[in-house]
């Protein structure tokens, strides 16, 4: 066999754009997993202290300065290589079938992730409007932590929130294996059991934690 | 051709069997002297050709089973330009993706004692003493090669826990020579030769026109030219020239509509090189595998094969009423008749696979059939499972009692399993020479649509020896001798006898599309089935052949008046492929009915009733019939041309094969 | 058994084509679902019909070319089968069957049920074979691979080319076809020398010939009748990456 052209070219195949979904997307995980435990303080029965000294470390200290530009660039290429996929999947198949029993051969999580994705990007741009753009950019006087306050004691915004965290979890409960999958790393039956398990427990841990956050508010307000 | 003699005794009031006799074949360029040196020395003086004017040849494959896609992929290699002609919509689909058991080669891995020798004696003996001694021991060396390349190329082989290769045994064989990749040999071996095939394609020295179904063979100036092809999908006839034309395009089983053969599996492309003259030796010689899953219904369309291993543990037998219709259990042991166990009380179950297949037949005739068509017998395995346990039967048949509940939808565990006899494999085929060549200079035939090494009888597992053989190292280097004598020839289709032939293709797919009768083509194919079936299958004799012989004609006319084949030739039509592949079977079945006529003896697959001794064991007639019998074609409704090739054993006594 | 049978009927590729409705009736629980069609194919060339177009040959469910959509599934209603391996007995008297052809870009339909899968072909010319010239082999035993090697090659190497996991993909990928083929010959001492460069022209071709690409849904092998594993993607994923993030020193 002759020797193909090797250089970036290989991030423009199928295969090599599903590797920058699952590298962005796996990272994606471990900062969901920072900001849970940063956003869990808000739970702290103390005024908002803890939150808010956290919260001005996250927004002050430069190494997470660096580490915001990182996540940004994750989650434009995750989105736009997600934004990719959703719009490339028709031209294989311009023709659908006429009937078509998915639910027999996929989970409920993969076959949804289209419509999980499209939910988190709206849920994205409204959460980053509020927080991000509110308090960096227009520098609301508000603290952080009555910014949260304020924002979960609004019903609808708290709905908003907890649904958006039932799509995450379906994102998560197919993205989380699928990652691994991607990057080859699931090689044998037992593997897949542990990371499938690991995906389930994770989908279902981490949205929780964020929901509980709008719903401790709401019964916190009443 | 040499002046031909008319047999003395048919009188043709209305036409009964006859043949006349020809010229007998007395060159058939086997080389002499030592055995073991023949196929070396012969090697060493056959013509070559140059590296650069390989580049100037062209050969016509047409098929890409093991034999064709070996043979295309090596000729690729050397350096030819290679067209392949596939009907299959990819060369990887050929019917020896099929094969399950495995494939013989005397590597003596085993230190079991094994040699080219004997393999190559109990190839000859397996052949019933009919088959030519050069050819048979050549395939035997070669063998060890065979399993060489494939391992090269991939083939995942079964191995031992020290990651050497495991063989075993096979087909009642002494020796562990054979060596299978679980029960997919078959599959293995062809993806091996097919992605061979596809790196030849990618570099540009074969290409292949799937979805293409040669239709004739052209014949020019008395050397092969080229082909008549349609393309399937459009309905365009082609014609193709090439220097040479191979044709490995399989066997004919599924002149019996139903056998273990892939559905599509058909005798056009020899059975037209056949008409173009080249002879067709041994037609009549196809081999019945005891175990498959019988037929169900008249709307069956094609029989599975189950392992003959079963027939160590299962009992067969049958209700001692004819037609009983009880369900087995309610059948009480003494109205169960083991008639193996009564009939050959010291074989048994174990009878050898000729023996239990005309006994099936023989009771299911009597009507003690049983099952929805009363053409079944029963394997029951209770008593293994009482005497081992389940676990053990477990073991040894697991996967096969799945399969067989898969398709029945019964449990071997609960009900005994019916099996009957099926047509599984065609030792006769189009005759060639010591170099595959037919009599036909320029074309060749290899695999199992050649007649060449099994004889009256083919041993297990030696079918997928010999395509390969044939493919990979025989053809390559015999090709090559006639090809240096056709380097200053330009094939070209602007020929008399390329328009000739593509215009009898037109009027023969007009003649069946216009027919316009009332019958589908599958009815006339499913009658002709059981017209061979029945008298030219597991057991023949002269009367039920000669009323056969007329039947078959009778049929064949009614097909050309009577058949409907819905659409037209200028589109995808597989109704108008198959009736132009059945009016073929209907022409071969006659040859076939002939040929096992002419044959006044038995020997192997081939039982003649008239010949057999008190207890039923088949007379070989040494010294009338020790010759390869290849038929010329005279012409439509004549009297087929019988050349003999006598067979002279110099090396192995021929034997009476005995079971005591 | 009765059954009314939507099927897609398509003249040719140009033809837009569209489903029909016919009956069925007296067809044996024992009959597979290919002698169901060719029962009712028999049918209407009587009646003067065109009988309905489908791929078949082997029907013992090894040589891949059957392949119909029964049902809304890949080779219908049961797992890891082929279409000829089906039996009527598997579905309830009376049963509406919608039957349509395997859909993708790659796979043109030809005609009704019938589709063109030359494309998997293609993959494969790329570099699904061991580049070795008949004739120079070593002997057989000189190269001796661990048994769990070998088997799990073999499970890998026993795909039959159906295409049912591209008809069964939710992005028509090709990826459990192709990723069959490089497992297979990953696992193999003899398969190293082209290991990096086979990957990278099957995966540029599978994109080529237009198929999708794989988000891991694994519908394929709930419908690959050669139980071809997931772990074959995992391997093609590792082996692509591998590939192209750690150049060969030896080669510039
Ligand atoms: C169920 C079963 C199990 C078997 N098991 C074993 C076993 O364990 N061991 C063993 O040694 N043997 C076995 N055999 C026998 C063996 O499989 C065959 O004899 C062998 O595979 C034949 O190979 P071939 O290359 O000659 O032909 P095939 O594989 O039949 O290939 C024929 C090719 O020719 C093409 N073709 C035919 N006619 C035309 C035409 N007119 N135009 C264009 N193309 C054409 C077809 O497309 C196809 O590619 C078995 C057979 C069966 C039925
Ligand atoms: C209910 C749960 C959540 C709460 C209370 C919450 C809270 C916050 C707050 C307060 C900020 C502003 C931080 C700052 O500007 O310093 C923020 C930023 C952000 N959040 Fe959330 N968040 C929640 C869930 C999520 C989820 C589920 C996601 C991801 C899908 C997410 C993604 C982000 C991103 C990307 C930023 C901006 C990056 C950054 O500033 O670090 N958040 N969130
Ligand atoms: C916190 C937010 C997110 C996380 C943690 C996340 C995580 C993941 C992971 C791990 C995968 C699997 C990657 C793979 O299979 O290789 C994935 C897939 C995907 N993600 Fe996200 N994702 C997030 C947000 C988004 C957003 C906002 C989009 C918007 C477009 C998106 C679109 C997709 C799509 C379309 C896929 C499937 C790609 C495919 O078809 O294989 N994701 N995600
Ligand atoms: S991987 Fe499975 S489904 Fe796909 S082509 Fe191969 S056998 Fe068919
Ligand atoms: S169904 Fe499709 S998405 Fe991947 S795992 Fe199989 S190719
Ligand atoms: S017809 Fe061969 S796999 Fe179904």
């Amino acid at each position: 066999m002759k020797a193909t052209s090797s250089s970036l070219s290989w991030l423009h195949t199928s295969v090599g754009r599903k590797v920058v979904m699952a590298v962005t997307g796996l990272f994606l995980i471990t900062f969901l997993v920072v900001h849970l435990a940063g956003n869990l303080l808000l739970l702290r029965n103390d005024g908002g202290q803890a939150f808010n000294a956290y919260s001005e470390f996250m927004s002050t200290n430069p190494a997470i300065r660096v580490l915001e530009i990182l996540l940004f660039a994750g989650f434009v290429l995750h989105i736009y290589q997600g934004l990719y996929f959703i719009f490339r999947e028709r031209k294989s198949r311009p023709q659908g079938y006429a009937l078509n029993a998915a639910s027999a051969n996929t989970s409920i999580f993969s076959r949804t992730m289209r419509l999980s994705a499209v939910v988190i990007l709206v849920f994205l741009v409204a959460h980053l409007q509020h927080f991000f753009v509110e308090h960096r950019l227009l520098h609301s006087p508000l603290t952080m932590y009555d910014l949260c306050k304020l924002t979960f004691e609004n019903p609808y915004y708290s709905a908003f929130y907890i649904g958006s965290m039932v799509l995450l979890a379906f994102h998560l409960a197919h993205g989380f294996y699928s990652g691994f999958q991607t990057l080859g790393l699931v090689m044998n039956s037992r593997i897949e059991r542990l990371i499938r398990w690991a995906a389930a427990a994770f989908a279902f841990i981490v949205p929780l934690g964020f929901a509980i956050i709008p719903i401790y508010f709401l019964i916190a307000k009443n | 051709m040499a002046e031909t003699l008319v047999v003395p005794s048919p009188v043709t009031v209305s036409p009964s069997i006859s043949w006349r006799e020809g010229a007998p074949i007395l060159d058939n360029r086997c080389p002499s002297g030592d055995l073991e040196k023949r196929w070396t020395r012969h090697k060493d003086s056959l013509r070559l050709v140059a590296p650069h004017n390989k580049r100037k040849l062209e050969v016509i494959v047409v098929g890409a089973g093991l034999a064709g896609a070996s043979a295309a992929a090596s000729l690729g290699e050397l350096g030819y330009q290679v067209k392949v002609f596939v009907y299959h919509n990819s060369p990887r689909r050929a019917h020896s993706i099929a094969a399950q058991g495995g494939i013989n080669a005397a590597k003596n891995y085993r230190n079991d004692g094994d040699s080219i020798w004997r393999l190559f004696y109990d190839t000859i003996k397996g052949g019933d003493f009919r088959s030519r001694e050069s050819n048979v021991y050549r395939l035997a060396e070669v063998s060890v090669k065979i399993i060489d390349h494939c391992v090269a190329q991939g083939v995942p082989f079964a191995r031992e826990y020290g990651g050497y290769l495991d063989t075993r045994s096979f087909g009642g064989a002494q020796l562990m020579r054979t060596f299978y990749a679980r029960g997919q040999t078959g599959q293995q071996l062809l993806l091996g030769a097919y992605a061979a095939l596809q790196r030849q394609v990618e570099q540009g020295n074969v290409k292949v026109y799937y979805n293409h179904e040669v239709l004739d063979i052209v014949v020019d100036e008395g050397r092969a030219r080229g082909i008549i092809v349609r393309n399937l999908i459009t309905g365009e006839i082609h014609r193709v020239a090439a220097h040479a034309v191979v044709l490995a395009t399989g066997g004919y089983g599924n002149a019996y509509y139903l056998s273990t053969n892939a559905k599509l599996s058909n005798a056009t492309a020899i059975w037209r090189a056949h008409r173009r003259g080249a002879y067709f030796a041994n037609p009549s010689f196809v081999q019945i595998h005891p175990t498959c899953i019988p037929q169900s219904g008249e709307y069956q369309s094609k029989l599975t094969l189950m392992s003959e291993s079963l027939r160590n543990d299962g009992r067969v037998w049958v209700p001692r009423t004819p037609g009983d219709k009880r369900p087995p259990h309610e059948i009480p042991e003494h109205e169960r008749w083991y008639y193996l166990e009564e009939w050959y009380p010291s074989f048994g179950n174990l009878v050898p696979r000729d023996i239990a297949s005309r006994a099936a037949k023989r009771v299911c005739d009597m009507g003690y059939g049983v099952g929805p068509t009363g053409r079944a017998v029963y394997l029951d395995f209770s008593d293994a499972i009482k005497r081992l346990g389940r676990e053990v039967i477990y073991q040894r048949y697991g996967n096969l009692f799945e399969m067989y509940e898969e398709i029945t939808g019964e449990s071997p565990w609960e009900t005994p399993m019916r099996i009957y006899p099926a047509v599984h494999y065609t030792m006769g085929g189009l005759w060639v020479d010591y170099n595959l060549m037919t009599n036909i200079p320029g074309l060749y035939a290899i695999g199992e649509a050649n007649f060449s090494d099994h004889g009256a009888n083919r041993l297990g597992a030696s079918a997928l020896m010999q395509g390969l053989a044939d493919g990979y190292f025989i053809l390559p280097y015999t090709i090559g001798d006639y090809l240096a004598t056709q380097l200053f020839e330009k094939p070209s289709t602007d020929t008399a006898a390329f328009v000739e032939a593509e215009k009898e293709t037109k009027q023969r797919i007009e003649r069946v599309l216009s027919a316009k009768g009332t019958r589908t083509v599958d009815e006339f194919h499913r009658e002709l089935g059981k017209i061979l079936w029945d008298a030219c299958g597991l057991a023949r004799n002269a009367s039920g052949l000669s009323e056969a012989f007329h039947q078959v004609r009778e049929l064949r006319e009614r097909f050309w008046r009577e058949v409907r084949v819905p659409g037209t030739g200028q589109e995808f039509n597989q109704n108008l492929e198959k009736a132009l592949r059945v009016a073929d079977f209907l022409e071969l079945g006659e040859l076939m009915i002939v040929d096992a006529y002419h044959r006044e003896e038995s020997c192997g697959c081939h039982l003649r009733e008239e010949y057999q001794t008190a207890e039923g064991e088949p007379l070989r007639n040494d010294e009338k019939y020790a010759y390869v019998a290849a038929w010329e074609w005279a012409g439509e409704g004549e009297a087929p041309i019988l050349h003999k090739e006598p067979l002279n054993f110099e090396f192995v006594k021929p034997t009476v094969r005995s079971y005591k | 058994m009765r059954f009314i049978l939507r099927i897609w009927r398509q003249k040719n590729a140009q033809d837009p084509g569209r489903f029909e409705t016919y009956e069925v009736d007296g067809i044996s629980p024992d009959a597979s679902f290919l002698e169901m069609l060719d029962i009712l194919n028999e049918r209407l060339i009587r009646e003067g019909k065109e009988p309905v177009a489908f791929d078949h040959d082997c029907r013992e469910g090894i040589c891949g070319s059957c392949g119909l959509f029964i049902n809304g599934r890949a080779h219908g209603p049961l797992p890891n089968i082929t279409t000829c391996r089906l039996y009527m007995r598997h579905f309830k008297d009376g049963d509406t069957i919608t039957i349509e052809p395997f859909r993708a870009k790659p796979f043109p339909v030809i005609k009704d049920l019938v589709v063109d899968r030359s494309a998997l072909d293609r993959i494969i010319q790329k570099g699904g074979y061991i580049s070795v010239n008949t004739g120079s082999a070593p002997d057989a035993n000189s190269i001796p691979i661990p048994k769990p090697y070998a088997d799990r090659a073999f499970d890998y190497a026993t795909c039959i080319g159906c295409g049912a996991c591209v008809a069964a993909c939710k992005n028509a990928s090709a990826m459990l076809f192709t990723a069959a083929k490089v497992a297979h010959l990953a696992m193999l001492p003899q398969g190293q020398p082209e290991r990096r460069e086979r990957v990278k022209r099957m995966v540029a071709q599978m994109d080529l010939e237009g198929f999708g690409h794989c988000s891991n849904t694994g519908a394929c092998a709930v419908e690959c009748p050669a139980k071809i594993p997931l772990t074959a993607i995992a391997q093609l994923q590792r082996d692509f990456i591998w590939a192209n993030l750690t150049p060969d020193p030896h080669i510039r």
